[in-house]
């Protein structure tokens, strides 16, 4: 079995995003990148299927600017065996990278697609679904287990009323959430053996797909800050601000 | 211009969040339609009829629509999707989950999380968790659009009379199934629901501490909560786990208890009316959002607070 799985490279979750003068975006000069994290969790569990024996190939696929490259190279030096990038400097929207992606799956036919259930930079969440939708595959999102039998895989899915199951046919794109593993750190060794690892890079061009965006983002702006607040000595001072003040309780 | 809302409903009654994502469409403007998809949910579609504002209720009751999968969901929206400019659904696990695959379905474009109606065409939204917000115009036909339903006040769940119709139901995929959901077991009010929310984190330093936080929820109707740091470690399950990655919630009191208040926490209850934050860290970024702060052992204020309840 075959798994492609998605990368995107992000602001680091660490750093605080500042909205950049113009106000057009983040600004981004300079920041620390890294992989998305729950694309970690979707590459550790290709790793732990590959593991288990039923995966053969894991091959990575991150869809950006160049600088990309550095976080599929971290994919490999976890665990992948090859990767692609799809290299373009737009910032594109989920719908585009799903049709780019899907192009990716039509040439490599693998048995399962898994992404992260959301970049934490645009915050979409779509991705896994649209491509699903363009597969005409079925989805399991939000996955916190897997477990594959065959021609189908059983996903235990995060939902607000708490954990639900269901089982989907294979093939499927099934988007991770965080707590579906705890992904490992490369360890040197597998970096060094990382930057021998095929990577094929093609241009987003070449393609032939239409993936002009539909959204303008006309403002980015800070948020609406929160008026400084109170320290209390006490708590029955708090308790009484809150009955009288605040008027919440 | 009429705009359809995708009700979100369990057990026959209408979930919290489709009222706020009607209040939504009404500041869109244009008629307003509901459909109300599942199984056995004519009781539901009652439910959404009674809504103050919605013109129409379109039911799809089918077995096929048992656990709202995604594959059947996006099939019927779409089936219907040429009826409407705007297509609106929560944006909780329910409505992120099929509103991509219609929308991909539809060739469009989907808006997530929108905070803010700006116009028909703009909407405003949270990016980067929260720390900054982008306002975004749309270009396509149809507008696919989740709604942040913190930011939408309710609208009121009586004083309509909408019609009632039957939609057919798409075919079924059969390419999932539905098999259960293993709720949390807890008679405390819902977190996405409760009006006073109390969240203990990795100051708690034990899961057999949080009795200790059940104690005052008890006291004040509210519904307990976590941070990640608090869930990671174990001590309570993960459907507590408020934050970025967990619930986003906006009770009118969040306190939070031992939370130092890292970006992925804030993220999920800073939209909170008031909020508290009881740490003996005075240096912890949760006073930068706090109303009220306390700097204090928890182990003795939490008790102390229980007490003065």
């Amino acid at each position: 079995m075959k798994v492609l799985v998605g990368v995107k490279r992000v602001l680091d979750p660490q750093v605080k995003a500042r909205v950049n003068a113009d106000k057009t975006g983040i600004d981004l000069t300079n920041a620390k990148m890294t992989m998305n994290p729950f694309d970690e969790n979707a590459v550790e569990e290709a790793i732990r299927l590959k593991e288990a024996g039923t995966v053969e190939e894991i091959v990575a696929l991150s869809i950006g600017a160049a600088k990309s490259e550095e976080t599929l190279r971290n994919a490999l030096a976890l665990g992948a065996d090859r990767a692609i990038l799809v290299q373009t400097d737009e910032t594109l929207e989920p719908l585009a990278i799903a049709k780019i992606f899907k192009a990716i799956v039509d040439e490599e036919q693998p048995n399962l697609v898994m992404v992260g259930k959301q970049a934490i930079d645009d915050d979409c969440n779509q991705t896994g679904q649209m491509l699903s939708a363009l597969l005409d595959w079925p989805q399991a999102t939000f996955a916190s287990k897997l477990e594959i039998n065959g021609d189908t895989a059983k996903v235990t899915r995060e939902v607000d009323a708490g954990l639900e199951s269901i089982d989907v046919n294979m093939p499927a794109v099934v988007t991770v959430d965080l707590r579906l593993n705890e992904p490992r750190y490369a360890s040197l060794p597998n970096v060094m053996k990382a930057k021998r690892k095929p990577l094929d890079k093609k241009a987003l061009a070449d393609l032939g797909l239409d993936t002009a965006n539909r959204m303008t983002t006309l403002e980015v702006m800070e948020p609406p800050a929160r008026d400084a607040g109170v320290l209390v000595e006490t708590v029955s001072e708090l308790v009484n601000k809150l009955k009288n003040e605040a008027k919440v309780i | 211009m009429t705009v359809l809302v995708i009700a979100e409903h369990e057990n026959g009654a209408l979930a919290g969040a489709t009222l706020h994502t009607i209040t939504a469409a009404q500041q869109i403007g244009g008629d307003l339609d509901v459909l109300v998809a599942g199984s056995d949910c004519a009781a539901a579609a009652q439910a959404a009829a009674a809504v103050a504002g919605v013109s129409r209720v379109r039911v799809a009751d089918d077995a096929s629509l048992t656990g709202y999968m995604a594959e059947n969901m996006a099939d019927l929206i779409v089936s219907i999707a040429a009826d409407y400019s705007h297509v609106l659904a929560p944006a909780t696990t329910f409505g992120k989950n099929f509103m991509p695959r219609a929308a991909a379905l539809l060739d469009v474009s989907q808006i997530s999380e929108i905070s803010a109606v700006i116009s028909a065409d703009t909407f405003e939204r949270p990016i980067y968790a929260g720390n900054a917000m982008a306002k975004v115009q749309s270009s396509d036909s149809i507008k696919l659009i989740t709604v942040r339903t913190t930011k939408f006040d309710a609208a009121s769940a009586e004083g309509g009379s909408a019609t009632v119709e039957d939609v057919a139901a798409a075919a079924d995929t059969g390419k999932s199934r539905f098999v259960g959901v293993a709720a949390s077991e807890s008679d405390r009010v819902e977190l996405t629901s409760a009006s006073i929310v109390i969240s203990g984190g990795r100051g708690m330093q034990s899961g057999d501490n949080f009795p200790m936080l059940e104690r005052v929820a008890d006291k004040l109707g509210a519904a307990v909560g976590a941070s990640r740091a608090a869930v990671d470690a174990g001590f309570v399950p993960n459907d507590y786990q408020v934050g970025q990655t967990g619930k986003v919630i906006a009770p009118d009191l969040y306190i939070a208890v031992g939370i130092s208040g890292a970006i992925q926490h804030l993220a999920g209850m800073k939209d909170s009316k008031t909020i508290v934050a009881i740490n003996k860290d005075s240096e912890a970024p949760i006073f930068q959002v706090a109303d009220y702060g306390l700097v204090a052992d928890l182990f003795d204020a939490v008790p102390e607070l229980e007490n003065e309840l």
